[in-house]
């Protein structure tokens, strides 16, 4: 078996766990991607793309009025503002130049939140690449918006009813899919997780949202963030954000994972939290699972965290002690979406709210000043009518249990 | 692992191939379970490939799918599966028992403790759908620790590196995948030529079993004509059970005269 170029492994986490099939066709993508970083026009066609299309750099937005704290003070990165509204289309950009150096035409993509099936569609579309891409039925149903936005720039989506019918089960398909199409398609993984090459590619063609961070707050404070504070559930925003910081070891790593109804119940989406280990969509690494080794339904209200695994790397950084991760659960995230509407005007993405109401509790507990450089990952339009309904519904809930009180 | 070894003598002079049925342990429950799998040896199969049942198998087309998700839903756990397989052993000393799964299912019990049990239950060999080559040292380590043999899988796009190392390797028997994709009798098999049998044979590989599409007598008499030692049939073999759920004794027969049939084939 002829080696591969770079290392599968971080630490003891990740690896390539598919099936023999696959090889060749992860072999190959990592071989283009090796030498697109060595070619100067392949950064040139990327930092273009990145530039004129999808709005880079994006701003570092000081918060006027979130921080409940005097003595500390909260900066956004505002992967928001980024075309296709979030970070995904950063990474995607990459990988659909990457397609067309393999000389492939068709595109395979999995979504949950429908943001990296947005990110997929444009870039197809932009590039002129077939895409298909598979998305859980129980998040089509509570991601339309993006559904109709994926269709309308001529994307394919597979309604994926097995077992949960979300991301978990959106990656399956698109794995199943691959082993029958590999000659000709691409599968243009989201996230930082999965097999080998995925986790590294995603990880350098995410990086420059913290390479820009990092410039952007030395400029603004002269110094580098006490924190640098992620949402997680494959982990693509955090590890794009983490990345330049690893080396800077004053600046703490905080990834935040879903919490969901609680990580001591069963929904949550928290697999770094629960410290065990296994190995899914082809890597070693965190993962939600029976005593058997069965992959457990991850649950939470954001569908973009709702995934049972993690990508390898995270594992690695928190067994190494360099990154901490925490939980956030729904009605902190719902609590933290609402409060930076109402103080900054900006809705942000449920995803991206339980990075923001870790930085809430941080700056709340504060006693000395501190920096926070929090990643709004993306945008809350998405999100819009699953909050108005689950707004609404506490709203009658609360009117009841008045009503009765008062009997 | 020397039942394979026994198996492959005794079909040599018998101057005919293998017929390898799969079915996934459990389905539709453990009762039933068990008598399909005595069906199976019944019917004529020369070896048995058994799958354990798991929450995301990838290889897996909707046949298969639908099978694990039926015996989980029985309550199928790993345990349960070796007790069944136990008592498989129990009935029939002598056939190879294989089996197919995912690695967590390994990795959760554990190396050396998974490898173990699968040996006391009587299984000859263990094939990990999602354990390639650059990754399988540790399980095939295990595997001949306790004398199981690891089975590698043989794609369609192989080169002669991996084919070298398959052949240094595996044991028991190669599994030589007809086709792209994942299982299912949906997608036929796409029978690799005399040639390129030849040319994997060419590395004195473990005898090749012929898996994926294969649905049909004419399939596995293509097979053992271009050169494999014989062929695995899955999901056709799930479809009978599929289709004659509510009706175990007409599920039982139908699938007792397929088998013969197929086995008639070698």
């Amino acid at each position: 078996m002829s080696e591969l170029k770079l290392n599968p492994y971080f630490g003891q986490y990740g690896g390539m766990f598919v099936p023999q099939l696959l090889v060749p066709a992860l072999k190959q993508l990592e071989q283009a991607f090796v030498d697109a970083l060595q070619d100067p026009a392949f950064d040139a066609e990327f930092q273009h793309l990145l530039t004129e299309y999808a709005g880079r750099p994006t701003p570092l937005t000081l918060c006027r009025n979130l921080s409940p704290n005097p003595l500390v003070k909260i900066y956004m990165k505002r992967e928001d503002l980024l075309h296709g509204g979030a970070h995904k289309t950063n990474q995607v950009l990459g990988q659909a130049l990457l397609t067309k150096r393999m000389g492939k035409k068709e595109v395979i993509a999995e979504t949950g939140a429908g943001q990296h099936g947005v990110a997929t569609a444009l870039a197809c579309a932009l590039l002129g690449l077939k895409c298909r891409i598979y998305m859980g039925a129980k998040d089509i149903e509570r991601q339309q918006p993006n559904v109709f936005r994926m269709k309308l720039m001529g994307a394919t989506v597979i309604p994926v009813t097995s077992g949960s019918g979300t991301l978990k089960d959106a990656v399956n398909e698109a794995m199943r899919d691959w082993s029958a199409t590999y000659d000709s398609t691409h599968y243009m993984l989201g996230t930082a997780a999965g097999p080998h090459p995925f986790p590294t590619i995603v990880r350098e063609f995410q990086k420059m949202i913290g390479e820009e961070a990092k410039q952007q707050i030395l400029k603004a404070e002269g110094k580098l963030p006490d924190a640098v504070i992620a949402c997680v559930g494959g982990g693509s925003n955090a590890i794009g954000i983490f990345a330049d910081f690893i080396k800077d070891e004053g600046v703490r790593l905080i990834g935040v994972e879903p919490g969901g109804k609680g990580i001591h119940t069963h929904q949550h989406g928290a697999a770094l939290s629960t410290g065990s280990y296994g190995i899914l969509h082809g890597a070693y690494t965190a993962i939600m699972q029976t005593s058997d080794g069965q992959i457990e339904e991850s649950y939470s209200v954001s569908a973009g965290l709702d995934y049972p695994a993690v990508g390898p790397q995270h594992t690695h950084l928190q067994q190494t002690g360099r990154a901490e991760y925490v939980a956030v659960n729904d009605d902190e995230a719902l609590a933290a979406f609402q409060h930076l509407a109402k103080a900054e005007g900006i809705i942000p993405a449920l995803e991206s709210s339980h990075a923001l109401a870790h930085a809430l509790k941080m700056a709340q507990a504060a006693t000395e000043p501190m920096v926070l450089l929090v990643n709004l990952s993306g945008r809350g339009d998405k999100d819009l009518s699953h909050v108005h309904s689950i707004l609404a519904e506490q709203a009658a809930e609360q009117q009841t249990s008045t009503t009765e009180g008062a009997h | 692992m020397q039942r394979y070894q026994q198996m492959f003598s005794r079909l040599a002079a018998e101057q005919r191939g293998a017929f390898v049925p799969f079915v996934t342990v459990g389905d539709p429950g453990p009762q039933l379970s068990f008598e399909i799998i005595k069906t199976l040896i019944d019917g004529g199969a020369d070896a048995l490939e058994l799958g354990i049942p798991f929450s995301d198998p990838i290889a897996d087309g909707p046949t298969i799918q639908n099978a694990n998700i039926r015996a989980m839903q029985a309550g199928v756990t790993p345990a349960i599966s070796f007790e069944i397989i136990r008592k498989i052993r129990e009935y029939n000393a002598d056939i190879p028992i294989g089996l197919l799964l995912y690695s967590n299912l390994v990795m959760a019990r554990g190396l050396d403790s998974f490898y173990s049990q699968a040996a006391a239950a009587g299984v000859d060999s263990v094939l990990i759908a999602d354990v390639p080559l650059h990754e399988s040292k540790m399980f095939r380590q295990a595997a001949i620790a306790h004398d199981i043999a690891p089975i590698f899988i043989v794609p369609p796009n192989v080169d002669d590196d991996d084919l070298r190392a398959i052949a240094s390797y595996g044991r028991g028997y190669t599994y030589l995948l007809s086709r792209a994709g994942v299982t299912g009798a949906e997608t036929q098999a796409t029978m690799p030529t005399a040639e390129l049998i030849g040319r994997i044979r060419a590395y004195n590989p473990a005898p090749p079993l012929l898996g994926f599409g294969i649905s049909t007598p004419a399939h596995v008499k293509d097979a053992i004509a271009n050169g494999a030692a014989g062929a695995i049939c899955g999901s056709a073999i799930v479809k009978i059970l599929e289709q004659n759920l509510q009706q175990p004794n007409k599920l039982l027969s139908e699938l007792k005269s397929f088998i013969q049939q197929m086995k008639a084939a070698t």
